[in-house]
């Protein structure tokens, strides 16, 4: 019988993502799928899948799920408050849910989206090519309460695994590469955009995230009229009052306001979760040191498994306590940390 | 006074980088015919080569994009790839894509379902009624589908239609709605805010993810916007192409 996870209460940035889908842009559908693609690899590490599974994301806020049989899950991106039937549960982890147990997740303490991973990966109707919710072009919707979601077949077991986080939850220097576009703006104004320190501002979502630049907008020398061209994730786009805007997973495919730069993908993640109010700042790389850059990233991910390391046990769980010899072993206390 | 840019036939597409895993190779700095008819027949040359680490092409007004992975094929390659891919012919003289369709697409102009057909039309310096005839005589191309999933930029009208855009957006365009600015129309596949001027209103569902399908217009169609009323269009909005219909273009 296949496992479902319910969704007895949800925050209103619910949704369901994945890698999202590649090769429509000619159709005008951008790819779409999880802001921080990084949690996604986290998340498939932690349970030992692929990063190809679907999962929840979350912008924010959390939700309450009960499980109608066992299931692994893995929390991942923006730690968030979670509790498993009010007991607390580690965030960057996996975890067993049993049937029946209440899984409670609460706001954001820092970042901007967290994952909620399960083992096997959700199984929801496949959409070209992908489960991904993609809201500005109307496939899917916001997941609810009362959604049942299928659960797809684990072929895992292991749980309580923990990963050390790459920090990107407070903002920082985010590494951009020049575009097509970077020359309309004169060299001050491209110095000024390295130089100035920029806060997130509240306007921000699954699109884009707006920037609110220390000593004001970049101008553009008549920027105002160039074509309409090919729009990428990562793309700092000015528009018409100065204002960056970093274009993210669910942007528009072509637009007509000059970009001043692009953000390496690997970097992007930390865009996505830099919550309000965040310092980030721009520093351009040649295009050489970005694969570089990327390639070190690509490599990092692939290997993330082996970061993994055991969570301590939580005695309350372990129904088996007695059978420990609980005494043994006393140290000193001042020997080296292993 | 002469016009200081060469012809565009004559003036070498460029090829530039677009993050750090995109190429664009761009065959003009505005819209124009040949540059148009340049992006799309490169972009399916490309299409047709299967190199090795493109990973997905398209095509803009003017420019065809090639996504590729970096990591796999390195910039220089695939830049020779594209200029010598280039060199083969001269692509402002290449024929329209193959498969191409004619859509004759019911639409009700002015009213209260397109309130703007008034001062668009002023703009352009025509009546009312000279812009209704004006807009469904012309047999206007799809130039590329961008910003939205499946929406058309479609062209090129005769020059009266050369309006700007307002200077201040339409907060709520609906979908199906028909607007023009810049010698060019687009066809909402979405309702968003826009600056372009509302003129016309169809039954038309250009995006449906849910059919197998799901785009119905593809760059290199061919549409012509046939004029209804308001009561036609209404029983129109049963039929997901919204009485749109279509042959092949041989």
């Amino acid at each position: 019988m296949t496992a479902l996870l319910k969704i007895l209460r949800a925050g209103p940035g619910l949704t369901l993502q994945d890698r999202g889908r590649s090769g429509y842009l000619d159709v005008g559908l951008s790819r779409g799928g999880a802001v921080d693609r990084l949690a996604l690899d986290e998340g498939a590490a932690l349970l030992g899948q692929s990063p190809d599974c679907a999962v929840i994301e979350m912008a924010g806020m959390g939700g309450d799920f009960e499980a109608s049989a066992d299931m692994r899950i893995a929390l991942t991106g923006a730690p968030m408050r979670a509790t498993r039937d009010g007991t607390k549960l580690a965030w960057h982890a996996s975890h067993l849910l049993q049937a029946g147990e209440r899984l409670s997740i609460g706001p954001v303490q820092a970042g901007c989206y967290g994952y909620l991973h399960v083992g096997g990966g959700i199984d929801a109707p496949v959409c070209l090519g992908a489960r991904a919710a993609h809201l500005s072009a109307g496939i899917g919707a916001a997941l609810s309460a009362g959604d049942v979601l299928a659960i797809g077949k684990d072929k895992g077991s292991e749980t309580g695994l923990l990963l050390e986080p790459d920090n990107r939850f407070d903002g920082g220097v985010v590494r951009v590469v020049a575009s097509f576009q970077t020359h309309l703006f004169a060299q001050a104004e491209r110095d000024r955009f390295q130089s100035a320190p920029m806060r997130r501002d509240a306007r921000a979502n699954r699109m884009g995230v707006g920037l609110d630049p220390e000593g004001g907008g970049f101008h553009v020398e008549g920027g105002r009229n160039v074509v309409s061209e090919i729009i990428v994730p990562g793309d700092i786009q000015i528009t018409g009052d100065g204002t960056p805007f970093v274009l993210m997973a669910d942007c528009q495919t072509t637009g007509g306001y000059p970009r001043i730069a692009t953000v390496l993908p690997c970097d992007l993640p930390k865009v996505a979760q830099a919550p309000v109010g965040a310092a980030l700042r721009f520093q351009f790389v040649d295009l050489e040191k970005a694969v570089a850059l990327e390639r070190a990233d690509a490599q990092r991910r692939a290997v993330l498994s082996r970061s993994r390391r055991p969570l301590i046990r939580d005695p309350h769980r372990m129904t088996d306590l007695l059978s420990y010899q609980l005494i043994s072993g006393v140290v000193a206390g001042d020997e080296d940390d292993p | 006074m002469t016009d200081p840019q060469p012809p565009l036939s004559r003036r070498a597409p460029e090829v530039r980088t677009i993050g750090i895993a995109g190429m664009l190779v761009s065959f003009g700095d505005r819209l124009s015919e040949p540059a148009n008819r340049a992006a799309l027949a490169f972009r399916a040359a490309v299409e047709a080569e299967g190199w090795d680490g493109v990973e997905e092409t398209s095509s803009s007004l003017v420019s065809a994009f090639v996504r590729f992975d970096p990591l796999h094929l390195s910039h220089a390659h695939l830049r020779q790839q594209l200029e010598a891919l280039l060199r083969r012919q001269d692509w402002y003289a290449a024929d329209l894509p193959t498969g191409r369709r004619f859509w004759r697409i019911p639409t009700v102009f002015g009213t209260d379902l397109a309130p703007q057909l008034g001062q668009a039309a002023q703009a352009a310096g025509l009546s009312e009624a000279e812009a209704i005839t004006s807009l469904t005589q012309a047999r206007v191309r799809v130039q590329t589908i961008g910003f939205a999933a499946g929406q058309p930029y479609l062209g090129e009208l005769p020059k009266a239609w050369d309006i700007p855009r307002q200077t201040t957006l339409t907060k709520r365009i609906p979908v199906g709605a028909l607007a023009v600015a810049i010698r060019q129309l687009v066809l909402f596949s979405v309702a968003t805010p826009t600056g372009w001027q509302h003129v016309g209103q169809t039954a038309i569902r250009l995006f449906q993810p849910e059919v197998p399908d799901p785009f119905l217009l593809r760059p290199g169609d061919e549409v012509q916007f046939v004029s209804t009323d308001a009561e036609a269009l209404a029983t129109m909005r049963n039929d997901p192409h919204g009485g749109a219909k279509c042959e092949a273009i041989t």
